[in-house]
């Protein structure tokens, strides 16, 4: 578009116009801004897993070759992998190819480290997305509850039930429910996270089990998957609670001291609603980072909880992968948790500035 | 999720959601669970697998895929698992070793296919030994030990006729060697047609000097076989499927499918088995399985096999290398209190590196704790107030135990031993570059004959740093020209009787003077629920068959 030189006269409006770019400008210079830090927690996260890896003091040959290997074998195997190379070398490469969306295959599974992640992540997900779900929809309501009757028994019972949470391991906790509702009371179903008669009839295509079969409309094996999930879900739910719950009371606390609550008061509002509408709104901001930390750890995958129920999850494939010396599927997983992490704090960004009005007008 | 999202959207999502948790945990929790019997048909087993990374038998080396290769691929010969000192036919109906011990010719079953449907010729035989050889994988050196190299692979295995295959071999071994060897998994059979249509050409390089890659890239994660079973699925780390194949030359398999599932825990094994949600677990600990001796419904399958586990000293440190301090230190483990706690169940006491059940084995046991011995010789050394040494240990039970066991007694002699923990390729890396002071761990044979075992504790051709055969006792800094020359010498002899003789030898040598010291033979243990008959493990990895197994 040529820009007419005979509407001249019409500067006024080109100078009202003036401030519209410029608000593009400082618009695009915060994506930039956040672009730029995405990409630099990035190459630092891949810097220093790909460092430790290299600098770890186990022959990655080992992993794929075993032990028995020639040392001729070994020694060509080493030159192909680029092993030889120098280490900073060796990394301009991977870069270039996780760039390309090329992460390298794993040793262990012989799959492209992409694809793996695809298979895991997703049990990771539901499992953690369900934890999150109880952890926080029980959670909250129980330290608000606890706040409001402080010292009464409620309180007591959070601060028993967050105490167990800090302090038994999961661990010691997942085996003993396991003895308890599946060997004894046969409520669940046992590790894994569909039982073998329906490994024929159920062939889904993502690894995200529970919504495939609802979408389908296999309701056997719906109740099936959930029998499966329940256990270790409530489990992690039950530590999320222990720790949203904690918050979400100390939270409430402060709020509920505050002089716009006396203030609430004294104009004569119910104290449901002080409490629910007036003093949770206000806790409601910090309170949302608390759960997004929460479900970003438990997204990074339990590796206890995993191992214990058979879970085909993030977790045990990473530490599976260490345990093995096989470090593109290493490097692959702290990528994804790398994004959880950067997803989660845009995520619980955005959420800041619908729940609170004061951020958005910055 | 981009923008802001309206506010009331949000809460009717929490609705949404809160709602959709409610049902689903009354669905879970609120209705009495519908039993999951394991079909008839099918054998369930909870099983460690995370070792597997390829199921190409020609690049496969771990103990976990031998079993499965070993359901599902058949061999010329395969080892008779009530007698392993002979071999029985599988493809090859019949052979014949030639006077100089030099040739062998297999004659083939006549009119017997893969799980394809494709003819199982010589030609497919001679295919299979032709990439094993010229990959050049991890295993390839079973094969490659008879003077077979790239170069003259295609003239050592050919095929005469479709229904004949010849062998040569450059030395003429002891027949029962070579035979063993084509047990293994890297001699298994694989459909020619079938991995050659999926090879891909590749580059030819310095590594590999050949344009394709002999469908390694597809077998890895594919089947092309004709054993009893054909592998239909396997997900890493998640479910190993197995289905009846019915066109197998053989006695057809009785079950449908066998499903391994991958479990970890010994705990979570047992709590499945006894709940009748899987049939076989496999990786039990000594106390779940003194637990389920206990049960009417449980039975306990146990083999011997071919693993042993040791510790050694290496001959790099001056304290380590003197005869007597070797000797000491042999009278310094408590083996009684290590076989009735330790490794109950798992494990039986052996102190000699070819294990028992294959040729050549000796049950000698001289070594027992006797502190005072242990004393008087180091003082002989010249190390009356003892010394300080260190231990890499593998952070896995039922090493970590022993090794603690071992630190106690050693300390009753006045020996500090300092145990250094480590995952097990960062142990093993120490190992191989001979940068330890005392390691332990097992070693597994690699195929079915005391050579596997001989030809590493008891031959060292090399004991320079640099040394391209690092076999134990290179690891160990062990130089043995004697016994090298030995071991070598018993590959030749072809009278079985005489070639045993040579072995037990050997080991004795061993025993009384090498960095070595054995100190038990694994055990491998599955517990079944009662309904499973004829569940069997063989003596080597490769022969935990399941053909025969079926459920009532």
């Amino acid at each position: 578009m040529t820009p007419a030189p005979s509407l001249a006269p019409e500067t006024g409006a080109g100078a009202r116009q003036a401030p519209a770019p410029s608000r593009a400008f400082v618009r695009g210079r915060v994506v930039l801004g956040f672009l730029v830090t995405v990409a630099t927690t990035y190459l630092g996260l891949l810097a220093v897993t790909f460092f430790i890896g290299r600098v770890v003091p186990v022959d990655p040959v080992l992993a794929i070759l075993g032990d028995r290997a020639s040392t001729e074998v070994v020694e060509r195997t080493r030159e192909a992998l680029g092993l030889n190379l120098p280490l900073h070398h060796q990394f301009w490469i991977y870069l270039k190819q996780a760039v390309r969306g090329d992460f390298g295959t794993s040793v262990l599974t012989t799959h492209p480290v992409l694809e793996d992640i695809a298979r895991v992540f997703p049990a990771t997900m539901e499992l953690a997305t369900l934890g999150t779900l109880i952890g926080s929809l029980l959670g909250v309501p129980l330290g608000v509850l606890a706040a409001v009757r402080r010292g009464g028994i409620l309180d007591q019972i959070v601060r028993v039930v967050g105490l167990i949470g800090y302090s038994v391991p999961i661990f010691w906790l997942g085996l003993l429910s396991l003895v308890l509702f599946y060997a004894q009371l046969h409520w669940v179903s046992y590790p894994g996270r569909l039982d073998v008669v329906h490994e024929y009839t159920f062939s889904p295509t993502t690894g995200f089990y529970l919504f495939e079969a609802a979408w389908t409309g296999q309701w056997t094996i719906l109740g099936d998957l959930f029998a499966h999930i329940a256990l270790p879900s409530v489990l992690l739910g039950y530590f999320s609670l222990a720790y949203i719950s904690r918050m979400t009371r100390g939270f409430m606390l402060t709020e509920m001291s505050q002089e716009y609550i006396v203030t609430a008061r004294a104009k004569g509002l119910s104290e449901a609603r002080i409490i629910w509408f007036h003093a949770l709104r206000n806790a409601a901001v910090p309170l949302v980072t608390v759960i997004a930390l929460s479900y970003a750890s438990l997204l990074e995958g339990s590796v206890l909880t995993e191992s214990i129920f058979g879970w085909p999850g993030l977790g045990l494939y990473i530490t599976n992968s260490l345990g093995n010396a096989d470090m593109n599927a290493v490097l692959g997983g702290t990528l994804v948790i790398g994004s959880v992490f950067i997803g989660i704090n845009l995520l619980s960004d955005l959420l800041y500035r619908v729940l609170d009005p004061r951020t958005k007008r910055r | 999720m981009t923008m802001s999202i309206p506010r009331l959207r949000i809460r009717r999502a929490l609705l949404g959601a809160s709602l959709a948790l409610g049902l689903s945990l009354s669905l879970t929790l609120g209705a009495p669970r519908v039993y999951a019997e394991t079909p008839k048909d099918t054998l369930v087993l909870a099983w460690a697998f995370d070792d597997i990374i390829t199921m190409d038998p020609g690049e496969s080396f771990e103990i976990s895929t031998a079993e499965i290769l070993g359901n599902v691929y058949s061999t010329l010969v395969r080892l008779n698992i009530d007698d392993t000192s002979e071999v029985l036919p599988s493809i090859a109906e019949s052979w014949t070793v030639s006077d100089d011990a030099l040739t062998y010719t297999f004659t083939l079953k006549p009119g017997i296919t893969f799980a394809s449907g494709n003819p199982i010729t010589a030609e497919d035989v001679a295919f299979s030994f032709e990439r094993a050889i010229k990959m050049d994988k991890g295993p390839a050196f079973i094969l490659a030990q008879f003077g077979l190299t790239g170069e003259n692979i295609t003239e050592k295995a050919k095929a005469l006729d479709a229904g004949t295959f010849q062998f040569t071999v450059d030395k003429p071994y002891a027949p029962s060697f070579v035979l063993n060897c084509l047990t293994a998994t890297v001699a298994m059979v694989v459909d020619k047609k079938l991995v050659t249509e999926h090879a891909e050409a590749v580059t030819p390089s310095a590594e590999s000097p050949y344009d394709t890659d002999f469908g390694n890239g597809w077998l890895k994660t594919h089947y092309a076989g004709s054993g009893p079973f054909i592998l239909r699925d396997w997900r890493a780390n998640e479910v190993l499927v197995l289905e009846r194949n019915d066109t197998y030359f053989g006695e057809k398999a009785k079950l449908a499918r066998v499903l391994y599932r991958h479990l970890k825990e010994s705990a979570g094994q047992r709590l499945a088995l006894e709940a009748g949600d899987i049939d076989v677990a496999r990786n039990l600990e000594p106390g779940d399985l003194v637990a389920l001796e206990a049960n009417k419904d449980i039975a306990i399958e146990s083999q011997s096999k071919g693993t042993v586990y040791y510790f050694s000293l290496n001959q790099k440190n001056p304290i380590l290398a003197k005869p007597k301090v070797r000797e000491a230190i042999k009278y310094l483990v408590d083996d009684k209190a290590i076989g009735a706690t330790l490794i109950k169940g798992i494990g039986t006491l052996h102190q000699t590196y070819i294990p028992a059940g294959m040729l050549g084995a000796i049950d000698d046991r001289p070594y027992h704790l006797d502190v005072d011995k242990a004393k008087t010789l180091l003082a002989e050394a010249g190390l009356p107030d003892g010394f300080t040494v260190t231990m890499d240990v593998r952070t896995i039970q039922p090493v970590t135990g022993i090794a603690e066991s071992i630190q106690q007694t050693f300390a009753q002699a006045g020996i500090t031993l300092e145990i250094i923990p480590g995952d097990g390729k960062q142990v093993l890396t120490k190992y191989r570059a001979r940068n330890h002071d005392i390691y332990i761990g097992q070693w597994g044979t690699d195929y079915w004959d005391p050579n596997s075992n001989a030809e590493t504790f008891s031959s060292n051709p090399d004991n320079a740093d640099d040394a391209s055969s690092k076999t134990l006792a290179w690891r160990n800094a062990w130089d043995i020209p004697a016994l090298t020359e030995e071991t070598a010498s018993a590959l030749l002899e072809r009278d079985t009787a005489k070639r045993a003789a040579t072995y037990a030898d050997l080991q004795r040598k061993v025993l009384a003077d090498g960095p070595f010291v054995l100190l038990y033979q694994q055990t491998e243990v599955g517990a079944y629920r009662i309904n499973v008959k004829d569940y069997r493990l063989g003596p080597s990895f490769d022969t935990n068959y399941v053909d025969k197994t079926f459920k009532e």
